[in-house]
């Protein structure tokens, strides 16, 4: 085909696009995803019972406002990865605050419980199934994720597949969130942290191979 | 480009031409004017220019988003072509046009190929078609004459043409 040809039928059905993009089409991408992901959630280990009470507590909104705020910070950094020429850097650093912060309120939290109730509340009920529970409910997001990368242009793959995975699981712990029933900040900065790094790490894995364009 | 993100086809038009010149040149100065996927590649990036157009910012300078996308697409075809033909072997893609084998196994095909033909035939075609000197210097190089060079391009090749339309490359 010339190039002339080409250039002529590319040109011929042209719409105009809305100014902020990238980050709809994301959003679009992670609302799904996450949509998905709560519906896995409800079927597979439905709410904690103790919802209703528990939405009255400050560390319910605490979990979700940690877990979100992760997700908040990975979409910028993921926006920037999904657009050819645009540096990250210091990016990564509102991505790793929230967790920076819960983990200075653990440390707090720890210092204050008697000693011998301390690995108990650091390992809670559920250490083991919290990363890979989180991991699951970060599947579908990051489905989404990939879904949305199809019409962007990221050109460094293993570092957006890790943004992207780091943001799925983020939107995943969110989800996670309604369900779990731990209280402690540290349980939170631990293990919370371990399911959305391991998300990032199979994003990085897979990364190059499905966002490439 | 600003305006062709608004939806202005003529305008969209007149800058993916620009657009292809600005690249040509892009991948003329890495893969030499003569590189056979020169234009394939241009093609590439500007289909990748329109479809993924929304990941360029209004406040943003143009040239460095295209140069990066261009530079993806560079490093993506490469990577690709690691395991395909290393040099630009024109006797590769005669081979593989006429058995219509895919390009990528070209090389190393070809190297089994040549191995069952004469060593004269051999030289004469791998300095020539291969490495693409002169007759006069492929004589100079073998110490063949000119014409004997030509008789063992022209014979080597037939023999080559013939193995693989029978398919049978390994067949000495």
């Amino acid at each position: 085909m010339r190039t002339e040809d080409l250039i002529a039928s590319l040109s011929a059905d042209l719409k105009p696009l809305a100014r902020h993009a990238v980050a709809g089409r994301l959003a679009l991408g992670v609302g799904m995803g996450g949509a998905l992901a709560l519906v896995l959630l409800l079927f597979w280990l439905g709410l904690r019972p103790d919802i209703a009470p528990a939405a009255a507590s400050s560390m319910f909104w605490m979990k979700l406002a940690f877990t979100f705020s992760v997700a908040l910070a990975a979409l910028v950094v993921v926006e920037r990865l999904a657009r050819p020429g645009a540096g990250i850097g210091r990016f990564w650093w509102c991505v790793a605050a929230p967790v920076l912060i819960v983990a200075m309120m653990g440390a707090a939290q720890l210092s204050m419980a008697p000693a011998g109730a301390r690995g108990a509340m650091w390992l809670g009920q559920s250490a083991a199934q919290c990363p890979v529970r989180i991991v699951a409910l970060a599947t579908p997001v990051y489905v989404g994720l990939v879904w949305a990368f199809r019409r962007l242009a990221p050109t460094r793959l293993r570092l957006a597949g890790f943004g992207a995975g780091i943001m799925a699981g983020a939107v995943g712990a969110t989800v996670y969130a309604l369900y779990c029933t731990e209280d402690a900040a540290a349980f939170l900065a631990t293990w919370y942290t371990l399911g959305i790094l391991a998300s990032g790490a199979i994003g990085a894995l897979f990364g190059p191979r499905q966002l490439r364009w | 480009m600003l305006r062709g993100l608004d939806g202005d086809a003529g305008a969209h038009r007149e800058l993916l031409g620009h657009l292809a010149t600005l690249l040509r040149g892009f991948y003329a100065r890495r893969m030499g004017r003569e590189a056979v996927d020169l234009e394939d590649l241009v093609q590439e990036t500007l289909v990748a220019v329109h479809t993924r157009r929304m990941t360029f910012r209004r406040d943003q300078l143009l040239t460095p988003w295209v140069y990066a996308m261009a530079r993806y697409k560079l490093i993506d075809h490469q990577r690709r072509g690691r395991h395909r033909v290393t040099e630009p072997i024109e006797a590769a893609y005669d081979v593989a046009e006429a058995d219509a084998t895919e390009a990528a196994t070209a090389g190393a095909d070809l190297d089994r190929l040549m191995a069952a033909l004469p060593a004269k035939q051999r030289d004469a075609i791998r300095f020539v078609k291969v490495q693409g000197l002169s007759v006069a210097e492929a004589a100079l190089r073998s110490g063949q004459s000119e014409s004997a060079i030509k008789v063992g391009i022209h014979r080597g090749l037939k023999v080559l043409m013939a193995r693989v339309r029978g398919g049978s490359i390994d067949a000495d």
